[in-house]
């Protein structure tokens, strides 16, 4: 450990200042009697009970949730098989640059991109089945496309990590596929699928543009939400709102890192 | 030679069925990218080279007008409009990035010099707003620049802006939010690398009399490079189309290229030409990340 130079702390605190102001201006306002404008006027909670009785707030919730939960559910799945499939069958040179870049492209592309062309893609697949159109199943769609991805990515290291020896010992004592898969592979893989689901979850609770792109009238998400709002005008419950979005955000993290260290140790 | 047995990870198998197998496992997978993310973007680019109906439909009429559109030219004439949105969407990407950085490096200094327990607090504080939704840091800053409070005060008496009206929509608001937002994405990666900074190599430059700039430059830049890499590509890509900061704090005072796309796929409902606006989007990125990667050896070789 080094000491660091004192402009070199001044900086970094400044710079911690810097993340940290606008949000803890939101939370200040959230509490704060006045109905407008930014003047302290005196301490309350009412802005955050008055949440519960707001039903457009309530469903938003409700939806973001739906949403995150059922595409990290198919993300999952299909991104674990996808890594195993990466990982464990000899691909020649050219097969594994080619599913390097499938899966790099969510990753790198501008969201507003993909966004776009699924859109696109959607208006017409909508002429075909009034399922494709705008709302709920549009969404899943396009966050299981962005999230497979991370979620192979992540299981893959961890693979990568478990190497073939157990494999192969488990082949040496006679265990048939499914044991293999059920007692030795999936106990071994799981903190790496846990993690990876963790991060398609969070992606999937963080995205904005996506879900702008291809809501329909009734599958609105907090996102959605805040973004409205405020561009109508800022009021005490929207910063409720966001304070309480902030802290889960908090508690996510930390239990996360929690977690993480756990599987570490 | 396909039913030949072959061992594989303790399996005696063959060829052909380890191959069946493996596909199988890929199918699901790739077939979802390929029918969401890879198809959609081929049609992407076939729907920027047609037509747009009267009532917002897409027609297949070959036409290379989008382009010729987002290079400024209409019926009445030129004009550099959208191309100055697309030079401006780079700037601020730039700047951003650049910004990024300088912050960057004294906080993950700071951090790799704090005792082993607090530095999982600080790290925590990054991680933080890294996930915190993008909606909520940008309009945070409507509280910071309202007219109450000093920034809004000080602009007004630099004769910036009238009294009495907040500090946004306008560049420095852009400019505000664009580095708030995207500084974890820096810090991270960079953390990361100077975590593992040797310092032998340092303390051998400085014993060997460089100046600090040279330090910097030959002694800590190259042992930082691959964190900083990332972090770099990390905030410039997503920072050239982003949309939701220009959106709320620049309003249509500073457009940048992520507004234009959007209002192409909603209000203007104007499909080819929000897909060629895409295209030209992912290619001015594309050539960044070029110029990018021809420099960054040089600076290696430095």
């Amino acid at each position: 450990m080094r000491k660091s130079h004192p402009i070199i702390k001044a900086l970094a605190l400044f710079t911690v200042w810097f993340l940290y102001l606008p949000l803890l201006g939101v939370a200040v306002c959230s509490v704060n009697t006045a109905k407008g404008g930014w003047v302290w006027k005196g301490f309350t909670l009412d802005w955050y009970f008055k949440l519960l009785d707001n039903e457009w707030i309530l469903n938003s919730a409700w939806n973001t949730l739906e949403l995150a939960v059922v595409s990290t559910a198919i993300a999952t799945l299909l991104g674990t098989i996808l890594a195993i499939g990466i990982s464990r069958f000899p691909w020649g040179r050219k097969t594994n640059s080619f599913l390097n870049t499938m899966l790099n492209i969510p990753v790198v592309i501008p969201d507003i991109i993909m966004a776009g062309s699924l859109v696109v893609v959607f208006g017409i697949l909508r002429e075909v089945s009034s399922i494709f159109d705008m709302g709920m199943i549009d969404m899943i769609i396009g966050h299981v496309t962005f999230q497979i991805a991370f979620v192979a990515l992540v299981v893959r290291s961890r693979l990568a990590l478990i190497g073939q020896d157990v494999e192969e010992a488990g082949r040496d004592l006679f265990a048939s596929n499914w044991y293999l898969m059920r007692k030795v592979m999936l106990p071994l893989m799981m903190p790496g699928i846990v993690a990876g689901a963790m991060l398609a979850f969070t992606l999937s609770l963080d995205d904005f543009v996506l879900s702008f792109f291809l809501s329909g009238p009734d599958s609105q998400t907090l996102p959605l939400f805040i973004y409205a709002a405020v561009r109508r005008g800022v009021t005490p419950e929207i910063h409720a709102l966001s304070t309480l979005v902030v802290l889960i955000t908090v508690i996510l993290v930390v239990g996360a890192e929690r977690f993480s260290k756990k599987e570490i140790a | 030679m396909k039913n030949k047995n072959i061992l594989w990870r303790g399996e005696l198998t063959t060829e052909g069925s380890l191959l069946r197998k493996g596909l199988a496992f890929l199918s699901g997978g790739i077939s979802w990218l390929m029918i969401f993310l890879v198809l959609p973007g081929l049609l992407f680019i076939g729907v920027s080279f047609a037509t747009r109906g009267d009532h917002g439909e897409l027609i297949w009429k070959f036409t290379v007008e989008n382009y010729q559109r987002l290079a400024g030219y209409s019926l009445f004439g030129w004009t550099p409009d959208y191309l100055l949105i697309l030079w401006r969407s780079v700037e601020v990407a730039f700047v951003t990035t650049l910004v990024s950085v300088i912050l960057a490096y004294p906080l993950s200094f700071f951090i790799a010099s704090r005792p082993a327990k607090s530095r999982y607090v600080w790290l925590t504080l990054i991680i933080v707003p890294f996930w915190t939704n993008m909606v909520i840091r940008t309009y945070a800053w409507f509280y910071l620049l309202s007219p109450e409070l000093p920034l809004a005060k000080l602009a007004t008496a630099l004769g910036m802006i009238p009294p009495d009206t907040p500090l946004y929509p306008n560049a420095i608001a852009v400019y505000l939010g664009m580095v708030s937002v995207f500084l974890p994405f820096v810090v991270l990666p960079l953390y990361s690398s100077v975590e593992r900074l040797d310092w032998a190599l340092v303390e051998a430059a400085q014993d060997l009399y460089s100046s600090k700039i040279r330090v910097f430059m030959q002694a800590i830049l190259p042992q930082t490079a691959p964190g900083l890499s990332v972090g770099i590509i990390l905030t410039f890509v997503p920072a050239m189309g982003t949309f939701v900061v220009p959106d709320l704090l620049g309003g249509s005072k500073y457009m940048l290229v992520g507004n234009l796309i959007q209002q192409q796929f909603g209000s203007s409902r104007d499909w080819p030409f929000g897909a060629a606006v895409s295209l030209g989007l992912m290619v001015l990125t594309m050539i960044s990340l070029q110029i990018y990667n021809r420099k960054g050896k040089e600076i290696e070789v430095l």
